[in-house]
């Protein structure tokens, strides 16, 4: 049980990250890719992508707002897996939309503003996903986390990437969805921001913890535990 | 001798096919591993059209089976793709989920009123149509302005027909089209719908009066399905997919331009006209290249989709790129 309580949040990520593909393959397999596969498979990769890049930039805050210190140990595989699917989606494009076609991908590029700000963040996500290494991250020792912090930057792109391609944001809210999450957790990244939502959420947990009666059960429970701090052992793993 | 299943024999089909890839080197090697992958993505890939043999018409074999093709010698999408993968707004904004939701669309009894500046206004019933006018097949394409394409056996009447008995006046320059309006049938009609249902949209009279255009009341010689706008819906195969207007309550002859949904949504996006046109432009989609449902990889758009012989004279002098 307790090997749950230390890896399951990590085994949940690589399980989660991996059922879009999954289910991809095996919607191949029962024809359930629409009418047009190929435009089903860019979309669904693309959604993959930004799902998983908008959670990996939710790690950090849920850590420095929340306590939640477990999310840090998952920050790289979200992020690794975000781009895996940014892969994924730039191949569908490319090879089987476009027939490696370079020309006429060259004319796509340059004539669509969606398309420049995804190919954009592609580029701008190339450094930190070869860094991902704990190699890379000895090596660039204090540059390595300004250099992560382009995900700051290929995030919002990949979002306006979404959003300038939806034929009317007013009826297609997802990427305002997507929009208003990063800018949120962009936001929580900012100290005064950051402080005050601490402040806040600890204030919630107190009235919280405060106005609900203990029942003999919950009485028993470990209070540290209840507030999402892992066993100390597990939080020095995560350097 | 180790037998062999007869499910690891490539078809032939599948074979030749492959054969096409291998001039098309590094691409070839990667679409082949997926066609031999099977499945939904590996049939497509095969289906791919080689571009150094482009099909030809009157494949022997093939017409006797039945398959109807374009004039290009292209085959029709099967009935169930163009049933089922449908813009209609009305139901939803999701392709696949319209056939499902317009199941149980009431498309009997209807009416059309067909008014406006005319000298003989009429109403008519959706049976009146389909007898009083000889209902025949016609093999469009259909390109829509998300960039992709399909080729249909519509079943239908010109439109000039129809004009013809109710005389449009000397002052009618437009002909305007509106669907129905109906939040009970349609789920995406209901109070606070973002879009200005109901669903118009217009064509100028000698457009309207082109052979062309066609009054669609059915598909593969079968009534129109519900999710392509049954009973009655437009087919002008030279312009983008949403002119064709679909489950047409009402016909009116008009001396202004009628305003249409999508240009008055995005009027920098489609305009009036939405002739399709390859070298103009879109700010999402390609439509300098469309897919071909079935097809992987993409084709080039053909000016006014391949109707430009037909079609173009009626545009003559006129700027296409303003006038978009």
């Amino acid at each position: 049980m307790s090997w749950l309580r230390t890896n399951g949040l990590r085994l949940a990520v690589h399980i989660g990250a991996l059922v879009p593909l999954g289910v991809i393959i095996l919607d191949n397999y029962r024809y359930n890719l629409t009418a047009n596969p190929i435009q089903e498979i860019t979309v669904r990769t693309g959604k993959a992508a930004l799902v998983l890049l908008v959670l990996s930039l939710a790690c950090t805050p849920l850590n420095t707002v929340f306590g939640f210190r477990q999310a840090l140990r998952v920050r790289r595989a979200l992020g690794l897996y975000g781009f895996m699917y940014v892969v994924l989606h730039l191949a569908v494009f490319a090879v089987l939309d476009y027939g490696l076609d370079l020309q006429m991908i060259g004319q796509t590029i340059v004539e669509k503003y969606y398309i420049i700000a995804g190919f954009l963040a592609f580029l701008i996500l190339i450094p930190p996903a070869v860094t991902s290494t704990r190699g890379w991250m000895a090596r660039l020792g204090k540059r390595w986390k300004s250099l992560h912090k382009l995900v700051y930057l290929a995030v919002p792109l990949a979002v306006m990437h979404f959003a300038l391609l939806v034929k009317s944001l007013s009826s297609r809210p997802e990427p305002l969805i997507f929009g208003a999450a990063t800018i949120a957790l962009l936001a929580l990244r900012i100290s005064g921001v950051r402080r005050a939502s601490a402040h806040c959420a600890s204030k919630a947990r107190y009235y919280f913890r405060s106005t609900v009666k203990p029942t003999p059960r919950q009485a028993g429970w470990p209070t540290g535990n209840r507030s999402g701090h892992p066993p100390e052992d597990a939080i020095s793993r995560t350097a | 001798m180790q037998k062999i299943r007869s499910s690891e024999i490539t078809p032939e089909h599948v074979y030749l096919s492959r054969r096409r890839f291998m001039r098309l080197g590094a691409l070839a090697l990667g679409s082949t591993a997926l066609t031999a992958c099977g499945g939904q993505l590996g049939e497509t890939l095969a289906g791919r059209p080689a571009p150094a043999a482009p099909t030809k018409p009157a494949d022997a074999a093939a017409d006797t089976l039945g398959i109807r093709r374009d004039e290009f010698g292209d085959p029709a999408n099967s009935f169930e793709t163009i049933s089922t993968y449908n813009n209609y707004y009305e139901f939803t904004e999701d392709k696949e989920g319209v056939a499902k939701l317009a199941a149980n669309f009431k498309a009997e009894p209807w009416k059309v009123t067909v008014g406006g500046l005319v000298s003989n206004p009429r109403t008519y019933d959706i049976d009146d149509l389909r007898r009083k006018f000889d209902q025949e097949e016609r093999i469009y394409r259909l390109r829509c302005v998300e960039g992709w394409s399909m080729v249909i056996p519509w079943i239908g009447f010109p439109l000039h027909k129809l004009l013809a008995e109710v005389q449009p006046k000397a002052e009618a320059k437009y002909v305007r089209f509106e669907s129905l309006l109906d939040p009970n049938q349609y789920p995406n009609q209901r109070p606070l719908s973002l879009y200005p249902w109901p669903y118009t949209e217009g064509l100028r009279l000698d457009e309207a009066m082109h052979d062309l255009t066609l009054m669609v009341t059915g598909l593969y010689g079968k009534p129109l399905p519900n999710s392509n706008g049954a009973p009655l819906r437009l087919a002008v195969p030279w312009k983008y997919g949403f002119k064709s207007i679909k489950a047409i309550v009402k016909i009116e002859l008009t001396a202004e331009q009628p305003k249409t949904l999508w240009n008055t949504l995005a009027p920098h996006e489609y305009g009036f006209y939405s002739n399709v046109n390859p070298q103009r432009p879109h700010p999402r989609w390609s439509q300098a290249t469309e897919r071909r449902i079935g097809e992987s990889g993409r084709r080039p758009t053909l000016m006014f989709n391949g109707y430009a012989d037909r079609v173009a004279g009626l545009y003559a002098g006129m700027d296409l790129q303003a006038n978009y």
